[in-house]
């Protein structure tokens, strides 16, 4: 099997940002909240990436700010992975009232897009990990719904399937055991999409001063906490930026390898 | 009746209801999530009688549904109540910066429609060749940015780099027509930048869809250059899925609208949203919120409409 460059660049690229990610305490040179420099130094054999609106050294807070992100963006695309394509799956072998009501209510749900439901919810619930993590996942739960409804229909009318509903198995096992292993190929290409939205969500929410709260502090945060420097000429709000592109990036291009592999494999994701 | 105006008024009529059931959704959806208006404006250490005061002065002791349709038909004769954190008047409020938001998003789409048409059929005449390669990869990187980074990246480029921009797009009620289109140069870039990437691709492959047909074969066996194949042939087949996705891209600037307005502090309706989601003034970001919905649904159904007249064969459902 031949890996394409840029399939080889997104690879490397995503797991060089997981592992400092999962090994921040020990990678990071400063603590996260030491102010160990003046303001907005430049960059330094010191201070790598320099030092931010109050003299915190930036690589390290990248570092930690890096797990952050990618934590909170990892459990809410499980989540609504897991939600996304039970409901699907559910709907799909169900048929009737029941696919009918969940397929109407993630209409509804798409009908308003997810930053503006995202900010109206916000403005009631308060601000912590957990409720993020769930607005996240349920929101964008319904986008994976479809795909896995989709798919799931196409395999609900297969033989093996109907031979299963006969043998008088339940609906868990036809959803786990027979339709799951054969809809895995395109749901796995998009995970990696809908990891990449969870990273640009969260980024924005808590650029926007309504995500991840201090003392914690991902990537959308950092870019707050230093955009005003810019005006300055001090380029420690485009560190962050530039992470949040490269593993936005980085991720595509995995996704996009793994997507035109199970296309030529599986004659298309219809759509 | 003529089918088409049939079609319309449907069409409309779905959208309505659509609205409507976003609208219950949005102010009783929020009603069910724990947290309490009152305990907002008042803080933690409020005494149950300031709490109890403040809810029958908000009338939030009546039942939800109450509350609810007495809020739909004041919304529908134009008044949306006022604001919990400063007693304003928030339709007066919206009006004042609706149309701020409209100007920078109508900018954006003039400039953004064009070029994400002409940048697809350059892309599409030269499919496979370096004209192509280039573009896809550009539009590729801008597509997995999220509106903010791309609006950092522009700024720090325009306005360090090589300084043409001021970093902040005030306008003022006073301000002149040039003014005010100097002044928002920089966000109606950045969300050029951020809508172009997916109107091109699709552009891109509608035209490349039609290319396969027997007739494009015809036209170019008879001689005519590619440029006059896409033109003549092509493009007319493929003007219903363009204009499709064009506008549903002009409905996603609604988003794009409310991050790009907090990056260059442009007062306008995103502003007025994410700020009164911080201090959680609940009638106002209902309200913002529920204009934002309304402009996304009636794009959507613009859409769908367009494709529908644009397409004669799905004038008549069988």
């Amino acid at each position: 099997m031949r890996i394409p460059v840029s399939a080889l660049i997104g690879i490397t690229m995503t797991s060089v940002f997981v592992l400092s990610a999962v090994f921040a305490p020990w990678i990071a040179p400063y603590p996260i909240d030491a102010a160990v420099g003046g303001v907005w130094e430049g960059p330094s054999s010191r201070f790598w990436l320099g030092t931010d609106t109050i003299g915190r050294d930036i690589l390290s807070r990248l570092i930690y700010g890096g797990s952050v992100t990618i934590f909170v963006a990892l459990v809410s695309s499980l989540l609504s992975f897991s939600m996304g394509a039970f409901f699907g799956f559910l709907a799909a072998t169900r048929g009737g009232w029941v696919d009918t009501g969940l397929s109407r209510l993630v209409d509804l749900m798409m009908a308003v897009p997810s930053l503006i439901v995202a900010l109206v919810v916000l403005s009631v619930l308060p601000l912590n990990l957990t409720v993020l993590i769930l607005v996240m996942g349920v929101l964008d739960s319904t986008r994976v719904f479809r795909l896995s409804r989709a798919v799931a229909v196409d395999i609900a009318v297969m033989d093996y399937v109907e031979a299963a509903k006969l043998r008088g198995e339940r609906q868990g096992w036809i959803i786990f055991r027979e339709i799951l292993p054969n809809a895995l190929t395109p749901l796995v290409a998009e995970f990696g999409l809908r990891f990449i939205f969870a990273v640009l969500f969260i980024s924005t929410l808590s650029f926007l001063g309504l995500g991840i709260q201090p003392p914690l502090s991902d990537w959308g945060g950092m870019v707050r906490e230093n955009k005003d420097g810019l005006v300055y000429g001090k380029a420690a709000a485009m560190m962050p930026a530039l992470a949040i592109a490269v593993l936005a990036i980085s991720v595509n291009l995995v996704a996009d390898w793994i997507l035109s592999r199970t296309s030529s494999l599986k004659g298309g994701r219809g759509g | 009746m003529h089918p088409l105006i049939k079609l319309v008024v449907q069409r409309l009529a779905l959208g309505l209801i659509l609205l409507l059931a976003v609208s219950v959704v949005i102010f009783l959806g929020v009603e069910m999530l724990p947290g309490d208006t009152a305990q907002a404006i008042l803080g933690q250490s409020a005494t149950p009688e300031a709490l109890a005061n403040m809810r029958e002065s908000l009338g939030l002791n009546q039942p939800a549904v109450t509350r609810y349709l007495t809020w739909l038909g004041h919304a529908l004769q134009g008044d949306l109540g006022v604001a919990l954190t400063n007693k304003k008047d928030i339709a007066h409020a919206i009006g004042q910066r609706l149309g701020n938001t409209l100007f920078l998003a109508a900018c954006a789409g003039m400039i953004a429609v064009p070029l994400a048409i002409g940048l697809g059929l350059t892309a599409a005449r030269y499919a496979g060749r370096w004209p192509d390669k280039l573009i896809s990869g550009i539009t590729l990187a801008t597509i997995s940015l999220p509106e903010f980074v791309a609006a950092y990246f522009v700024i720090y480029l325009l306005t360090q780099v090589f300084p043409v921009f001021q970093p902040v797009s005030m306008v003022f009620p006073g301000m002149s027509f040039i003014e005010r289109l100097h002044a928002v140069a920089l966000p109606v870039i950045v969300l050029v930048m951020v809508v172009l990437a997916h109107m091109m691709r699709m552009t891109r492959a509608a035209i490349l869809n039609v290319m396969q047909s027997a007739y494009i074969e015809t036209a170019e066996l008879k001689g005519l250059s590619p440029m006059q194949v896409i033109w003549r042939h092509a493009l007319p087949n493929a003007v219903a899925p363009i204009i499709s996705v064009v506008v549903i891209n002009l409905a996603y600037l609604v988003v794009g609208v409310v991050v790009v307005e907090v990056v260059f502090s442009y007062n306008a309706l995103g502003q007025y949203l994410v700020d009164h989601v911080a201090k959680r003034d609940l009638p106002v970001v209902q309200a913002v919120g529920i204009i934002f919905a309304a402009v996304y649904i009636g794009l959507n159904i613009l859409a769908d409409l367009i494709g529908v007249i644009a397409n004669p064969r799905l004038r008549h459902p069988k």
